[in-house]
This record gives C-alpha cells, structure tokens and sequence, in this order.
C-alpha cells in the first residue's frame, strides 16, 4: 500500500517537473517532439533508477560509515557523471537496438537536475532502499508523463498562429504554467 | 575597460535568464517570493565567481580530457563550502531554498561560463564574467520573485502593498511560476529587435 | 606556461591532485562549521521550545525522552517529550508530534501546562500549500481565528467545526486544519501517558537533532 501511496504522489501530486521544478532544462529543451519526448523520458526513467540505487548504496556503505555526509554533493555529481559514462558504454555493446533509442539523450542527462536532486531527497527523506528506487522509478516517470504530455500540446501549438513577442520559450512557459495548474487538481490526493 | 564591457555583457546582452535561458529549475523553483529569489540569486553568484576565477588560474594545469570532471570537483567544493556555511550561519534561509542549494552543481551557468569563458580567460575577466553572470541571474530571480510576491500576496520584501485576499495566489504556487516567466520573457522580447 | 598534456599520467594525477585539495578543504571548513551548524540546530528548537512553554530554567533538550514507533517493523521516532521545569517544578511539557498533512509531513511542537491545556505551539516544518495550508503557522494561535491556546484536549479532543468540533478550520485548507489538530491531540496522548508511566517505552535521548525536513515548495 505504502508504495502505491509513493507511485501516485510521485507521478501526480509532487510531479518532478510542475510541481518540485526539477528537470525544467529538458523539459522545456526537448519537447518539441513527441519522439524525442519519449525517448528522453526512457533514458531519464532508465538513469534515475540505477543512479538511485547506486548513490543510497555509496552514502549507506561509505559516506555514513566514515562520517564523510559533507562530501555528499560531490560524491553523487561525480558518481552520476561516471554512471551516465557507463550506461553509454553498456548500452553500446550489449543492446545496440537500446543505445539507438537512447543514445542522443545519454550525455544531456548529467546536467539533468532531477537525477542529483532525487538522489538527494532519497537520502533527505530516509527511505530504506526499495521505497528509494520505488520513488525514483516513479519520479522518472512522472517526469516522462509531463514530458510527453508537454510535447504533444507544443506538437499542436506548432500549427497556431502565436504573437510574435510570445514565440518559442515564452508560450511554451505559459502552457507549461497551465499544465501545471492541470496537475494541481491532483493535490490532495495522497 | 574590456573588465567592463565582459560585466554588462553578462548582465545585459546575455542574460542567463532572460537571454540564454540557463539554470530554469532554481528560476522558477526558489522565486515565491521576492528574497528568497534574491538569496538563491546571491548564492550562485558567490559560487560562479569563485569557480571561475579558480578553474581560470588552473586552466593550464588541467589536461584537455579530464576538464569537465575537474571542473565539477571544483565547483562542487564551492557549492558545498556554501551549504556548510549557509547551514551554520543563516538556518533558515537554507530551509527554505533546500534542495536547491546542492543542486547549483548542476546549474548549467555554472558550467557553462566554466567551459565558455574561464578556460580561455585570465582570471580578472573570469571574475567580472562571474559577477556579471551572477549578477544579471540575481536580477532576474529577484525580479521574477517580487512579481510573483507582488501578484500572489500583495506583498514586496514582506512589506504589504495592498490587502493579502485581493492577491492572487496561484502566482505563489507552481502554475504562476511558469506563467509569470513566460510573460517576462515575451516582454523583453518584444524590445528585442523584430 | 604551457599547458599540460593530456597524457594519461597528467590526467590521473591532476585528477588526483584536485580532488584531495578540494576535499582537504572541505574537510577542514566542515571541521570549522561543525560547531555553528549544531549550534543553529540547537537554537531553532530552543526558540520554539521558549514560544511554546512556560517560563522554564532547566534545559528540556537534555532532559527530553524520546518515544518509539514502529514503522515496516524499523523503529521510529513518533513523539519527542521535553519537560520544563522551573525550580525543580514540572510547569508544562512540550511534544513533538507529526501528522500527514496536504502535502506531506507537518511537524509540530506543541507546548502543555501541567493540567493539560494548551500553553503554545509551533509548526517546526510542514510542506502545506503556501498562502493557504501554511497559514497554521499563525491561524491557531491566541487572537487568530482559530485560536486553540487554553483549550485542553483532554476534556474534548480538538475538532474543527465541520466535523462538528470547536475550532475554526483555515479557510479553504480544512485538510490541514485536520491534520494539524490531529497532531496536537495525539500529542496530548503523548502527554498524558508520559506522565503515567515515565518509563513505558521512552529511553532517554542525550542531544535531539531537530527534523531538518526540507520543504520542497
């Protein structure tokens, strides 16, 4: 039940990008595109789970057996940027059909705030490591939701006739606003 | 002279906000209201000027392929130092920006002006690019916080401009975060050339 | 000077070099803060231990008792119970209690006279709505609206006036209102069964952190 209650509150209710403000670089960057939209939120859904588990298990086993918590901002950076590294490579040997999907978006993804900030609120909120990855695996696809959703209403937004002051990130800040007020509907919820 | 010309051009011609629209997450995430945009503004101000200056005096000691991890070891010790002092010394402002204090690491300014303009500069113009940078970001999140403060609360800097219950506070929450922004944005544009 | 090449000997040890620096002198600014960030820590919830209590002169942090829960059989902190004394004299006792709120944890310190009722409260951290559910900072206390202070929740359990109780709700937050008068009723029972059985399941806690939950918002 308890993971239920974390699935829906991460996705809906505390949704990453309209509601915690995490991850807008991407959001806003490449969502133009519903494809690209997707492929995004599959490489950010893939990278936040294994960046997750990787950094709980550095700060449980290393960090707060050595009293070292002050080096936590730099440890996660580094140990995300080496991780999306590996990820790349991996992925380029043993799934080249996965790499093709994902690839482009890879490299972008260390600079992608959510994955440090979710790892920090693991750490912050003291979750045991299932309910950690539970959060980040719905975080992520909280984040894929918005994305996709975003991207279809810019696909159509593309076809309108917009003032001219209020072309590209202006509008797309404005729709992404009331997408935000859509998803506050959900608040309350949990 | 040049020192100058770098500043207003960091703070004017390309503005990370408002111009290269860098470093979203903390823009709309810490601006509900006025000084609380103003402190996340300060805060990575302080860490883009000493991360550039620092990374522009390293510049010829670190090898071309190991720049970027370099990089962020030294910002990351910046931003940490912040936290550590923050922490101790104003409590509560820390509270409130929370997450986002760690999360200037990631700031794409940060690394960004690192990359673009500190590994190639000396270190006094890094220094006024920092300031300019930190600076023009600092407008823009105090800008963007007091609209906010203003629309949602009636309020500026915790002084009441008019009765809270007249204020609309969706601009306090989430939605006007992304609206007020957007409208910013189109405004400065509409300057702009056409 | 030249810049270095990217050999893999330059890469490891400039690497190397910079990262034992950098964290060197974290070490030593930690070292440094140390004392001023546990001092910050202290004083937050000393303020709100003075806002909530009676006059007091002996120090209810080191005195306080910690009760234990249990949650997904880990155990956890559910009550924290601190004493003030004044010449050796119980004059109140203050509870930190937790309730889900709207949007998350709301932590409260609520503050009792000896008989039960209400001395004080203050909310230590919550991730309400801002300019609604964040109101219960300030709604419940003396000359608000909702002005529980006097009221002792043992005669009555405190209820908002929906549910057919006698405390305004916030306007438009009436979830929060529940949760937080939930949690200073729950804090009573905390209240009242430590003066029972002093012994039941508390332990006592030589320094209490106070919960640096971080609200989001």
């Amino acid at each position: 039940m308890e993971y239920i209650l974390i699935f829906i509150s991460a996705i809906f209710v505390n949704n990453i990008v309209l509601s915690q403000f995490l991850g807008i670089c991407p959001f806003l960057g490449v969502s133009k595109k519903i494809d690209t939209a997707m492929g995004m939120g599959a490489a950010v859904t893939f990278v936040l789970t294994i960046a997750t588990i990787v950094t709980f298990l550095i700060q449980k086993l290393v960090l707060d057996a050595f009293g070292l918590q002050y080096l936590q901002t730099i440890t996660f950076i580094l140990v995300i940027a080496a991780l999306v590294q590996m990820v790349e490579i991996i992925l380029k040997k043993v799934s080249p059909a996965l790499y093709q999907a994902l690839g482009v978006y890879l490299p972008l993804i260390t600079t992608n705030c959510c994955i440090l900030g979710v790892a920090i609120l693991v750490i912050q909120k003291d979750f045991n490591l299932l309910t950690g990855v539970v959060y980040a695996f719905s975080t992520a696809l909280g984040f894929a939701l918005a994305l996709v959703v975003f991207s279809g209403i810019r696909e159509q937004m593309s076809l309108v006739n917009v003032p001219k002051g209020m072309r590209g990130t202006p509008i797309a800040l404005i729709t992404a606003g009331l997408l935000a007020m859509a998803f506050m509907g959900f608040s309350g919820l949990v | 002279m040049n020192n100058i010309k770098v500043f207003l051009n960091g703070l004017i011609k390309e503005n990370p906000t408002f111009v290269l629209m860098l470093g979203m997450c903390p823009t709309l995430g810490t601006t509900s209201s006025a000084i609380n945009g103003m402190s996340m503004g300060l805060a990575t101000m302080f860490v883009l000027i000493c991360s550039n200056t620092v990374i522009s005096l390293l510049k010829n000691l670190i090898p071309d392929m190991v720049r970027i991890p370099s990089f962020i070891v030294v910002i990351a010790s910046f931003v940490t130092l912040l936290q550590m002092v923050m922490q101790a010394y104003v409590p509560g402002l820390y509270t409130t920006l929370g997450i986002f204090i760690p999360l200037i690491v990631v700031n794409c300014i940060v690394l960004g002006r690192a990359e673009a303009f500190a590994a190639k500069n000396t270190p006094v113009a890094s220094f006024f690019d920092g300031l300019g940078m930190g600076l023009g970001f600092t407008i823009a999140l105090t800008l963007l916080g007091a609209l906010r403060e203003i629309l949602g609360t009636g309020k500026i800097f915790g002084m009441t401009l008019f009765p809270e219950n007249y204020g609309m506070l969706m601009f306090v929450l989430a939605p006007g975060a992304f609206i007020v922004l957007g409208f910013l944005i189109a405004f400065i544009n509409s300057f702009k050339k056409v | 000077m030249k810049k270095l090449e990217s050999s893999l000997k330059n890469m490891v040890f400039v690497l190397t070099g910079t990262t034992v620096i950098c964290v060197a002198l974290l070490a030593y600014v930690n070292l440094l803060t140390a004392e001023p960030i546990a001092k910050a820590n202290a004083n937050i919830l000393n303020t709100a231990l003075k806002e909530v209590l009676p006059a007091y002169d002996n120090n209810p942090v080191t005195e306080a008792d910690t009760v234990f829960g249990e949650k997904d059989g880990k155990k956890t902190v559910k009550y924290i119970i601190y004493p003030a004394k004044n010449n050796n004299k119980l004059v109140g006792t203050a509870v930190k209690s937790e309730s889900l709120g709207f949007g998350g944890e709301l932590t409260v310190l609520v503050g009792f006279q000896a008989d039960g009722k209400v001395y004080g409260y203050s909310v230590l951290s919550h991730s309400e709505t801002p300019g609604l559910g964040s109101k219960s900072v300030s709604w419940f206390k003396k000359g608000s609206k909702g002005d529980i202070i006097g009221m002792n929740p043992g005669e009555k359990p405190l209820i908002v006036k929906k549910d057919g109780g006698q405390v305004d709700a916030i306007t438009a937050a009436t979830i929060t209102s529940r949760a937080f008068l939930r949690a200073v009723n729950s804090a009573y029972e905390a209240f009242k069964n430590n003066g029972e059985k002093p012994n039941g399941m508390t332990g006592a806690t030589k320094h209490v952190e106070p919960s640096d939950s971080i609200s989001t918002k």
